[in-house]
């Protein structure tokens, strides 16, 4: 029981990291980015990369993932996303589910279509008794990383010059630019740093939620989920809603495997008629 | 007649001269067009030019039937959806069950399977009414996605992963069979695709067709002329449904074979690349759109079996990017476009 519960805090506690970078760009830009797993999978795919040709260790890859992951959103942010701020949800939609079709072919062309496995180090798997409790060693591990970046994360936003600037941008972006902020720089920082975020959260569950080609499409509704139901006006949000959607699909497909999915998406369409802006929006729709 | 009835009103004094002009513009507007006799009059010569070809083209008018059905949905009422697959694998899976367990004949399934989906977009619709796009979003992927893994867990009534076969279909109103090149099939959808058509295009290009157009530009200012966006949508959502429902069931009547790929994400994807490439809101563009993407896909499944998907997914993209609009006013009176020179809308 208590064990179940453990993983699923990890596992939202990993989807947190995977979705928050879409949070900021859905709640900054209004830009609906279906291809957000595209670059999860991306930092995934460099950890298995780096691992099993180049035989690095898993915490080399963590950072490179992130770093890889967050060049190519800075690029694809800086020649393709920018154009379409303005555009209507419809074309969004289209040019994301358009970049998600072009990654799953290309990463089933680059890797093949089928499932990687990463070899962790022997110091992270396995299993420990705490008071009586058996704890996944690497889920403990993703646990404290992911809870670490959740903190920073918040007090980057919080309590730094960039997150108030980016708060700004987020409330009024008219407004922020007649303040003398670059809208547009702050963006394409946060849209890197997001995509960054993704792929070191595909690099990091490679081991718990498996990487394969069709992972960008597999985990689109998961992110959603996340981003619709915790709101896009807060860090906490979206934390509490990945930590409950952890939890409640690792309880599921433990207690009744044959109908977890349903109560995954039965909960996300109860939770979008009760409060359609998010579990804690700050009232009024965007 | 509610958009000229609400104009009269609002018009102080209400002048016989607008009511005039409104009904003349209707008129022009509903007109019909150069290029749907051309439609038609092709797709029935192709039964006697490519007999070879039937099997593709029936795939290509089940695919339009879908795609206009969407077109309701986006293009007249502006909800985007992207689980439109939903209603097309419902009704694929009744009209297989009904052909399965109870009754042979083609017709009467495609009937109660429009109805089954009708249904079902009806109980959904109410979902749609509320939030923004993204909420729409999500609620209709939540559902195409609950529905597509109902089918692969009621292995017993769906058949699971394997999918729905074992099933024959009789003849047509017991009268023409089902042939081996596919002649009568085709004839069927075809039948089938011009009336969901000809009704669709009565109901978009009548004043509840005006009426969707005005709650997609603005609902504010829609709501404040007197329409009802509420029942608008429920009632465009359910029929978006049946005719989805319809396509659906077509694919499952000539191919004797449901699949669970009939609810997979990419089909709703799918649709909606059709609806780009032939333009949204005359519902001629998911007619169009459906004969290029399907050749377009048979073409690249050839060079590129495994890899197809980069090059939609590309296309996807140069198309969002050059801008959609500019390539479909090659068709020329667009309703958009008509709407512009009236000065309703900046």
């Amino acid at each position: 029981m208590l064990t179940i519960l453990f993983d699923g805090i990890a596992y939202g506690m990993l989807l947190f990291i995977l979705a928050c970078g879409l949070t900021i760009t859905l709640g900054l830009m209004n830009f609906i980015n279906l291809a957000h797993g595209a670059f999860a999978m991306t930092g995934g795919y460099v950890t298995v990369v780096m691992m099993n040709r180049y035989g690095l260790s898993f915490y080399w890859c963590i950072p490179a993932a992130f770093l890889v992951s967050a060049a190519l959103g800075a690029i694809l942010e800086r020649t393709l996303y920018r154009r379409l701020y303005t555009a209507s949800h419809l074309e969004q939609v289209l040019f994301s589910v358009g970049l998600v079709f072009m990654a799953v072919a290309a990463a089933d062309y680059i890797m093949g279509g089928q499932q990687q496995l990463i070899q962790l180090p022997p110091e992270l798997s396995g299993r420990t008794e705490i008071l009586g409790i058996g704890i996944g060693r690497y889920r403990l591990f993703t646990i404290v990383i992911c809870a670490i970046l959740a903190i920073v994360l918040q007090l980057i936003l919080s309590r730094t010059r960039f997150g108030s600037r980016l708060r700004a941008a987020v409330d009024d972006r008219r407004v922020a630019m007649g303040l003398g902020i670059n809208v547009s720089a702050v963006f394409a920082l946060t849209f890197a740093f997001g995509s960054g975020l993704a792929g070191l959260g595909g690099a990091m569950g490679a081991e718990i939620l498996g990487l394969d080609p069709n992972f960008p499409l597999k985990f689109m509704i998961y992110f959603l989920i996340v981003v619709a139901v915790g709101g896009t006006s807060t860090v906490s949000g979206p934390f509490l809603a990945a930590i409950l959607l952890g939890i409640a699909d690792v309880a599921g497909k433990y207690y009744v495997p044959a109908i977890g999915p349903f109560v995954i998406y039965g909960l996300m369409i109860i939770m979008l008629i009760v409060r359609p802006n998010g579990l804690f929006a700050r009232g009024g729709a965007r | 007649m509610t958009v000229v009835a609400n104009e009269q009103s609002r018009a102080v004094p209400p002048s016989v001269a607008d009511a005039g002009q409104a009904q003349s513009l209707m008129r022009q507007r509903s007109r019909i067009r150069f290029y749907e006799v051309i439609v038609w009059v092709a797709a029935v010569v192709a039964i006697f030019v490519l007999p070879s070809k039937m099997l593709i083209l029936t795939e290509i008018a089940i695919l339009a039937l879908f795609a206009v059905s969407l077109d309701l949905v986006l293009g007249f009422a502006g909800i985007v959806s992207l689980g439109h697959t939903a209603f097309f694998g419902v009704g694929a899976y009744v009209a297989g069950l009904i052909a399965r367990h109870y009754y042979a004949e083609p017709v009467v399934g495609l009937v109660i399977a429009g109805l089954a989906s009708g249904l079902l977009g009806y109980v959904t619709s109410f979902l749609i009414l509320r939030g923004s796009d993204l909420t729409r979003l999500m609620t209709t992927l939540g559902i195409a996605l609950m529905l597509a893994e109902a089918a692969n867990q009621l292995g017993w009534l769906t058949g699971g992963a394997d999918g729905l076969s074992g099933f024959t279909l009789g003849p047509i109103l017991g009268m023409f069979e089902f042939d081996l090149w596919g002649r009568n099939g085709y004839i069927y959808c075809l039948t089938v695709l011009f009336i969901s058509t000809m009704i669709a295009r009565r109901l978009a290009f009548s004043p509840f067709g005006l009426s969707l157009k005005a709650i997609k530009a603005n609902p504010v200012r829609a709501a404040m002329v007197g329409v009802p966006a509420r029942r608008r949508i429920i009632l465009v959502y359910t029929i978006a449904a049946i005719m989805a429902g319809f396509a659906g069931a077509l694919l499952a009547q000539t191919t004797s074979f449901v699949s669970p790929d009939v609810l997979a994400f990419h089909r709703s994807a799918d649709v909606l690349l059709v609806l780009v490439i032939g333009g949204t809101g005359y519902l001629y563009g998911g007619i169009f759109g459906a004969i290029v993407f399907t050749l377009l896909r048979d073409w690249l499944s050839v060079v590129t079996p495994q890899y197809w998907m980069f090059w939609i997914g590309l296309l996807l993209i140069v198309l969002v990017l050059v801008g959609r609009e500019r390539l479909s006013n090659w068709i020329g009176f667009l309703p958009e476009r008509f709407s512009r020179q009236k000065g309703g809308q900046p």
